[in-house]
């Protein structure tokens, strides 16, 4: 299989990651915009393990590392969107400002 | 005391020859320390002398792995006179090939020689702690910080890279800063801690960047191939002469070398075992330490970088000797005494006088160790820092007088006690390099003779005015006595070595220490001329001093004469506080302040009413203009730009993460299209 | 056929990731996710990748989604048709165009005529393994610790006091 395809596919995939975090402004959608790059990624480090890897399976290793990480993430993340809707009401993110000057 | 070493190292050369060296596991002496730091701060609360004894019992083992690593060594030096030193190594961090940061350590005789001292003042100090700080406040977080300065120390001694140096050095002034300001309810506290942790961070970067200089040119970290490499002329001298001036900075700092030497007096402020582990007898020598360590690095530069050196520390020799001698507070003379030797050290290093510099170190640490602690042993009793309060306690407290005067007589650099030898074979070394035609070594000659006379007379000031003559405290509420005998037995110990510890280096066949620490086939050569000179003159010091404060022969006030204004210069330490203070403290922060007020009043105002007071406007700059000058302008209107600058450019602080997220993929975006528009 | 399988698959998850960034109701969002994952999924069991596609499958799909669906509920997003919309559009649009135009031709260019090598990774959950506890042990390690650093710091951030 033509390892552009994929490229393509997951260029794609974390370019409308990208759009979800900048335009929607519910924090749990940013939230599943992030897994969608994340998961971008994962699906480049197998493709390229297939292409570079030899014998060894380093770039899957990877991908279970990064899916380790991305659930910590969601984790954490849902647990200050939890808090940040107990304090103010609302998960909108352009109404908390918090890093305003 | 040399028969005595003498059999030890035969001793230990049958241990490294049965195979159980015990320098293959020096790295476990820093380890020690550092654990009991981080015992004593997670139980030592619980315990029953909060954490002492924790302390104690690992400064035990410090100090008797440093004298069995000390035992290896010189049994290695023995069998080969041409020893270089044991090293052992894993690798740290790898930034790929070339440059790898390794995590490691080297005995060598400097380094030896340096574990017996930190370990066994590491050692008294802490027994002597047990006693002194019982009942004070916050007890156990005093004994951690004191392990932890100790592990630090010796992580500087044994590191066998400049970066691990950087580590330990760092963590010094981490644990001093802890410790000076360990009463730091009191305002004065606190901020000589600050003081003493700014001012060697000043230093500190010259040492960041000399490091950095020589990886650089030599590709690695590792002090030994710097060395090597220096002394086969494998660096360029230009490069190492601006290593050598820029680790200079370092030790400068540390050392508390002028111009840096300001904040060492302060530190006074800390407890005053503190005083003598760290301000006294080990931190400061760093400096000189790590100026021994990479000698080569100083030697093969252009003859600026020693001469720099050199005069460094003869200015500063001779302006912390003058200055102790008026100095009311006990521990204050002590502080510029310490300023004083160290400058010594460091002069001694600039005219070459590598064994005798280090020797110095070794002598100097017993008797000014002895000479804190025994201060604090007064201080404890009459409950003053300062000598107008003493005088006349010889009676009260025979042993810490004793002791007391021991360590003076040393620090006066009389035979046979320790600081003659070695300060008789510094003199003999600036003699060595005056006469080769040295100008450096001419002043720095000079120099030490005149700080033999000044030190002389102002121990005898200190003697005369503490143990001597008529109490002054008041006898109603002081009445002092014997200190305990945790605190005692210290002293003792540590006179016992201000007497002796300086036999080990006297020269000729017996000298020992030149065969454990030399550079290159360097010899000491007794020269009876200097050291009747040197003595003559710190005896003529001594009489001069005992005249004037403790016989009242000469009777002089000196505010009366015409040195006044010198003494008043004195008095003022050279206005170089004030300086500091008026020159970079306050404009500082009061024209910050200043240039805020400035534009709340005149930019935010001035706006409003501009339109109809353009011609006023004008007329009062021109006003302004001459009357707070050139800079005042140029400050103001820096601080007036930065102010509208940040005022335009707060807007796009929104606080909106999704705006900052946009900025940033659009920086992606920017960097894949220059890699596309350029590579490709 | 693989190929073919890979495309349909391939267009069916970047439709659904559209939906998902673009729709205006929340639970259908997360529905969206179900479906760009499990074809995330069969991607990688197409490129022979078997353990980790059910990892996914099992921790995305099984896990995760839930996990935001109650993140969903509990912070009451209005279940039905809103505007949720940011009005950022005009922002994100063409930052997220501008990275896709700029991104593939690089890769087009430097990865053209390089195929993906399926033959050699057959029934890889054992060396899967092999590969983690013996190189990996450490990170594999580290990650625990920060699986569990990140449960506990859930669990401090969410609890009410």
């Amino acid at each position: 299989m033509p390892l552009n395809w994929v490229l393509v596919l997951t260029t794609f995939l974390f370019c409308v990651g990208v759009y979800g975090v900048l335009a929607r402004r519910n924090a749990v959608i940013v939230l599943m915009s992030i897994e969608i790059m994340l998961n971008a990624v994962n699906l480049n480090f197998i493709a390229f393990n297939g292409v570079v890897g030899g014998e060894r399976l380093i770039g899957q290793v990877f991908a279970l590392f990064v899916i380790a990480i991305a659930a910590a993430e969601l984790g954490i993340g849902l647990a200050i969107v939890l808090l940040i809707y107990r304090n103010s009401f609302t998960v909108s993110l352009d109404e908390v400002n918090l890093l305003r000057w | 005391m040399v028969s005595l070493l003498a059999t030890a190292a035969e001793h230990g050369t049958e241990t490294a020859a049965s195979g159980g060296g015990a320098m293959e596991l020096a790295w476990v002496i820093p380890v020690i320390a550092m654990v009991s730091a981080a015992l004593i701060w997670a139980i030592g609360k619980r315990l029953p002398m909060r954490g002492a004894e924790i302390g104690v019992a690992a400064m035990i083992a410090v100090f008797i792995g440093g004298l069995l690593v000390f035992f290896d060594a010189i049994a290695h030096i023995n069998a080969d006179a041409e020893w270089h030193g044991f090293e052992k190594a894993v690798t740290w961090m790898n930034f790929g090939p070339g440059s790898t940061v390794e995590l490691g350590y080297m005995v060598d005789g400097l380094a030896a020689v340096m574990m017996v001292i930190v370990g066994f003042v590491a050692l008294m100090v802490h027994i002597y702690a047990a006693s002194y700080m019982k009942g004070e406040v916050r007890v156990t977080h005093f004994f951690a910080t004191l392990s932890l300065f100790t592990g630090s120390m010796l992580t500087v001694v044994l590191a066998n890279n400049l970066l691990m140096m950087l580590v330990g050095w760092e963590g010094m002034g981490l644990s001093s800063y802890l410790l000076i300001g360990h009463w730091w309810e009191k305002h004065e506290n606190s901020s000589a801690a600050i003081k003493a942790f700014l001012t060697t961070r000043v230093g500190d970067i010259g040492f960041m960047f000399g490091i950095f200089v020589l990886f650089w040119a030599a590709g690695s970290f590792n002090v030994a191939h710097i060395n090597e490499l220096a002394a086969d002329g494998g660096i360029a001298r230009g490069t190492l002469t601006v290593a050598a001036l820029l680790l200079f900075c370092g030790a400068v700092g540390k050392s508390a070398q002028f111009p840096l030497h300001t904040w060492l007096p302060d530190a006074m402020a800390g407890p005053t075992p503190v005083s003598a582990l760290i301000h006294a007898a080990t931190m400061v020598v760093a400096g000189v330490y790590l100026v021994a360590r990479m000698f080569p690095v100083f030697d093969n530069a252009f003859d600026v970088a020693l001469d720099v050196v050199a005069v460094i520390g003869s200015i500063t020799t001779v302006i912390a000797a003058l200055l102790a001698l008026v100095q009311q507070d006990l521990k204050r003379v002590l502080a510029y005494s310490t300023i004083s030797q160290l400058a010594y050290m460091i002069a001694g290093l600039g005219v070459g006088a590598y064994t005798a510099s280090v020797f110095h170190i070794w002598t100097h640490a017993w008797f000014k160790a002895l000479l804190f602690l025994a201060a604090g042993s007064v201080i404890h009793a009459v409950h003053s820092n300062n000598m107008t309060d003493m005088g006349g306690l010889f009676r009260k407290m025979p042993i810490t007088s004793i002791t007391y005067i021991v360590g003076g007589l040393a620090l006066a650099a009389f035979p046979p006690f320790a600081g003659f030898w070695s300060k008789d074979e510094l003199v003999v070394g600036a003699y060595e390099a005056a006469t080769a035609g040295s100008r450096a070594g001419t002043l720095t000659l000079v120099a030490m003779l005149l700080t033999a006379f000044l030190t002389a007379c102002y121990v005898a000031r200190m003697l005369a005015l503490t143990f001597f003559g008529k109490p002054r405290y008041d006898p109603e509420h002081v009445h002092p006595h014997e200190s305990p005998k945790l605190m005692t037995y210290p002293l003792i110990a540590l006179a016992a070595l201000a007497v002796a510890g300086g036999w080990v280096g006297i020269p000729g066949e017996m000298n020992q220490f030149g065969r454990w620490v030399h550079y290159g086939d360097e010899h000491a050569a007794f020269n009876p001329m200097i050291a009747i000179l040197s003595t003559g003159l710190a005896l003529a010091g001594f009489a001069a001093g005992w005249a004037i404060f403790r016989m009242g022969k000469v009777k002089i006030d000196v505010r009366k004469t015409a040195l006044a204004p010198f003494y008043r210069l004195l008095l003022n330490r050279y206005y170089l506080d004030d300086i500091y203070f008026k020159g970079i403290v306050r404009p500082v922060r009061d024209r910050l302040s200043a240039a805020a007020y400035w534009i709340n009043q005149k930019v935010l105002d001035g706006a409003v009413n501009a339109a109809g007071m353009v011609a006023v406007a004008s007329g009062r700059f021109a006003y302004r203009d001459v009357d707070q000058g050139l800079i005042d302008g140029l400050v103001n209107n820096l601080a007036r730009l930065t102010g509208r600058t940040g005022d335009k450019l707060k807007f796009w602080q929104t606080g909106n993460m999704q705006r900052y997220a946009a900025a940033m993929f659009l920086g992606v975006a920017t960097l894949v299209g220059a890699f596309v528009f350029f590579r490709i | 056929m693989q190929g073919l399988v890979f495309l349909i698959v391939a267009a069916v998850s970047g439709i659904a990731a559209v939906r998902l960034v673009t729709n205006k109701n929340l639970v259908h969002a997360a529905l969206y996710l179900v479906v760009t994952l499990l074809g995330m999924a069969i991607i990688f069991l197409l490129l022979t990748a078997e353990f980790v596609a059910w990892v996914q499958v099992l921790i995305y799909v099984g896990a995760v989604i839930v996990l935001l669906l109650f993140g969903l509920m509990l912070t009451r997003a209005q279940i039905g048709k809103t505007a949720l919309d940011r009005q950022q559009r005009w922002v994100a649009g063409p930052v997220a165009l501008v990275l896709f135009a700029v991104t593939t031709p690089v890769l087009w260019r430097f990865f053209d005529g390089r195929t993906i090598n399926l033959e050699r990774q057959t029934g890889n959950t054992a060396d899967l393994g092999t590969e983690i506890f013996t190189n990996f042990v450490l990170p594999f390690e580290i990650a625990s610790v920060l699986l569990l650093a990140a449960l506990v710091g859930a669990v401090f951030l969410a609890k009410r006091d």
